[in-house]
């Protein structure tokens, strides 16, 4: 496969052609911050943090899905995409009920370190506090829907790693929420493996296992990679 | 079929024709107004005047002048009579014979009608839509004969492309460049979609052209087939268009039976088949690429374009997908030449549009008129201006994507570029009249209430974004709202236009901006003072007394 020079940030890469500006900002030390995006995963630009300036477009453009080209110029730090990615997560926090001090995730998650990283120190839009409900239907693992972001990382995975399909969105806008089967109580889901890649796949404390208690919600992120290469590049390389 | 047999049908539909014909209308806005009625009680009178011989009734589409339905015309005397109940059936059939009844006649050379120009509706109001022979009375399935016969692929491709059609869906990308992408991407197999599911408030251009011509859209699309070699075509249309359904299912299956649809149609080697999905009531779907998610039976969210449909569309397949307007343009463009459809418009955008003429005006209805026309000819010739002598103060369009133009800009040309100018668009040809009692903020509220409720939630922007910039309308709206609010809204809207995934989303914000830029003393008279002095009362309806809110403006 052909390389290609590209600049990002002002520094002249080489990517493999198929590569995405995402992958190939990584390779080269450049983060980006996302939220949607997991390895392993299928990207589907929904979270827009990773959104960057290319010259030549006048549209911003997710680096998750953006194949990289000969030339191309790329911009993942300025004031304005700062700027739109702390609003992404103003917006996050204010839609739903992120209270860390009493999440299973505190410490742990996703969301919180990208306020954090971002320097998103306060929420300039009225929280929704919309009422949601938690299911602990499950034997050993629980969604709560005042902390899910919408990411779609949990129905991917069940979809398309694990296969069961149990996982899935319904409703739409604000409305949306992740369902299992036919929108009924986990705990009667008959496609449901109880495999966990869920769990393991959530960014936030939306899901986790029955038991954690404040903090407590650690997860091994790379076990889905080691699972994905397993399986589609034969590599059983810890 | 052959071309004989072609001609053969329609020399036996005009031969068979009566002297008279009553024409009613019987699209979905006639029809709400008992014209279906209206018609069977003029058929029994018909026949109770013994003139069954003599007299068509003839079921037609869209007569244009909705507001005044149901609507009945009379050939060959030229007549159109209104607000037409099952009681004047013997007056309307005396008329035929010179009666003078008391009926409400229509004024044809009014500029409602004078002023238009026909192209997508040159069939509406004339053929029956539910008779394939009708259409093809018409001059129907000539130019897919024409097309299939006498033409390769690449000069329908060509013809489209110099007719300098643009897409009628709201973007305007140019048809031609688009089939030529589909018809140079190679594929096992090739798709073309028609988009019918039109869901823009106060818009129903579509839902008329399904209604009162289906079999133009069929052909139009066999034609797409044809040009970008795909051999299944797929409508999308909204479930909220029961008749549009019933109509289309009825032509696909006559154009099946006469060999027009299907397997070697024409006896060439094309073969066509369409087949109809009915939307479930998302109007994200009429966003291509979540449209394309719900024709394969998966949740209608839209996904981040390139691949652009043209190379990876259904199943991952090239697919060509346009709009019912574009589609019924293709067979008057191959019928008379790309050179005669480039003559009609502006230098960028060609061939007539048709909108959905509603609000505060005196003439609703559906209207055809040349690319070009001055926004205050539509409204106010046309239109007919404001009722009760009312004056216009903004004219809505391309929907909930679209903007408010202000009644100093009236002089615009309708054209793609001069409403983009103005931070509106075409759209798909929403247009709504707003008088003098409209309030701009309450416009700007209902259209972002609109696309929060409409919003998929795949993206943030668009989910979350339009419930805040929603919630701070609603403040403004109260009078509780602050320059701070203000300066939100503004920022919100900033970011979400540019953040979002998709069209919706990147277009939520527009009617907000566009009152923002036209009558931002509106919201600015709605903004209280900051701060508030401790002890002043907030009234009821939400303004307190506090310094004149201008002053707190300026600050």
């Amino acid at each position: 496969m052909a390389a290609k020079t590209l600049t990002i940030d002002g520094r002249l890469i080489s990517a493999a052609e198929d590569q995405t500006v995402l992958q190939a900002a990584k390779d080269a030390g450049i983060q980006i911050p996302t939220l949607c995006h997991l390895e392993g995963l299928s990207d589907i630009g929904a979270c827009r943090l990773c959104v960057v300036e290319v010259a030549g477009s006048n549209k911003l453009l997710p680096a998750c899905v953006t194949r990289i080209a000969e030339g191309m110029q790329v911009r993942t730090d300025t004031e304005r995409l700062r700027h739109y990615r702390r609003m992404v997560l103003e917006l996050l926090f204010a839609e739903r009920n992120h209270v860390c001090a009493v999440c299973v995730a505190n410490g742990h998650c996703e969301l919180q370190a990208l306020a954090l990283a971002l320097g998103m120190d306060h929420v300039r839009f009225e929280y929704r506090f919309p009422k949601y409900s938690v299911d602990i239907t499950h034997h050993s693992f629980g969604i709560d829907h005042n902390r899910c972001i919408l990411c779609t990382r949990c129905v991917r995975v069940c979809w398309y790693i694990e296969g069961a399909g149990t996982k899935n969105v319904a409703g739409r806008g604000a409305e949306c929420r992740i369902i299992t089967d036919l929108n009924q109580s986990w705990g009667t889901s008959e496609t449901c493996t109880s495999c966990g890649k869920c769990v393991q796949a959530c960014p936030t404390g939306a899901l986790f296992k029955r038991g954690s208690a404040v903090a407590e919600m650690e997860r091994d992120r790379t076990r889905l990679e080691f699972i994905v290469n397993a399986r589609e590049k034969k590599q059983w390389i810890v | 079929m052959d071309h004989i047999d072609l001609l053969e049908t329609k020399n036996r539909e005009l031969r068979t024709r009566k002297p008279l014909c009553l024409r009613v209308c019987m699209a979905a806005g006639c029809m709400s107004s008992n014209g279906q009625a209206v018609k069977d009680s003029l058929e029994k009178e018909i026949r109770a005047a013994g003139l069954a011989d003599q007299v068509e009734v003839r079921r037609v589409g869209c007569l244009r002048l909705c507001c005044e339905g149901p609507l009945v015309a009379s050939d060959p005397k030229g007549e159109l009579y209104q607000k037409v109940t099952p009681d004047d059936a013997h007056a309307v059939v005396a008329a035929l014979k010179n009666g003078n009844g008391e009926l409400k006649r229509g004024d044809l050379q009014h500029p409602f009608f004078s002023r238009q120009m026909s192209i997508v509706l040159e069939n509406s109001g004339v053929v029956d839509p539910e008779r394939i022979e009708s259409y093809i009375a018409a001059d129907g399935y000539q130019a897919l004969h024409h097309a299939l016969m006498e033409m390769e692929p690449k000069d329908v491709v060509d013809t489209v492309f110099r007719s300098g059609l643009r897409g009628r869906g709201g973007a305007g990308y140019p048809t031609g460049l688009k089939w030529s992408t589909v018809a140079k991407t190679s594929g096992d197999r090739k798709f073309v979609v028609c988009n019918a599911d039109e869901g823009d408030p106060g818009a129903f251009m579509d839902r008329s052209v399904l209604e009162s011509d289906p079999q133009r859209v069929l052909e139009g699309m066999a034609i797409a087939a044809y040009a970008v070699g795909a051999t299944q075509g797929y409508i999308y249309v909204r479930a909220e268009y029961p008749l549009a359904i019933a109509r289309l299912n009825t032509a696909i299956r006559q154009a099946k039976q006469l060999g027009l649809l299907g397997g070697g149609i024409f006896e060439s080697g094309f073969t066509f088949n369409v087949e109809i999905r009915i939307g479930a009531g998302a109007f994200v779907c009429g966003e291509e690429t979540a449209l394309l998610a719900s024709v394969e039976g998966r949740r209608g969210t839209p996904r981040p374009r390139p691949p652009f449909p043209a190379e990876s569309g259904l199943w991952g397949m090239p697919t060509l997908i346009n709009n019912v307007e574009t589609f019924a343009n293709v067979p008057p463009i191959l019928r008379r030449g790309a050179e005669w459809f480039a003559g009609i418009g502006t230098q960028q955008s060609k061939g007539t549009k048709v909108f959905a003429l509603a609000g505060k005006i005196q003439r609703t209805g559906l209207i055809e008129v040349p690319m070009g026309m001055p926004l205050r000819t539509i409204v106010e010739e046309i239109g007919g201006g404001a009722p009760e002598g009312n004056q216009i103060k903004a004219v809505q369009t391309g929907g909930p994507s679209g903007g408010c133009i202000p009644a100093n800009e009236l002089d615009t040309p309708v054209d793609y570029e001069s409403l983009v100018r103005l931070g509106s668009i075409m759209g798909s040809g929403g247009m709504i009249v707003m008088d003098q009692s409209t309030d701009m903020v309450d416009v700007a509220r209902f259209f972002m209430g609109f696309c929060m409720d409409e919003s998929c939630g795949k993206c943030i922007p668009c989910r979350a974004g339009t419930v805040q910039m929603h919630a701070l309308l609603e403040k403004i709206l109260k009078g509780q709202a602050t320059l701070r609010d203000l300066q939100r809204l503004e920022e919100l809207c900033d970011m979400v236009k540019n953040t979002s995934l998709c069209g919706l989303g990147q277009t939520a914000p527009n009617p907000v901006l566009s009152t923002l830029r036209f009558f931002r003393e509106e919201y600015l008279h709605r903004l209280r003072s900051l701060p508030i002095s401790p002890g002043i009362p907030i009234l009821p309806n939400g303004s307190h007394h506090g310094p004149p809110v201008a002053e707190a403006a300026k600050t």
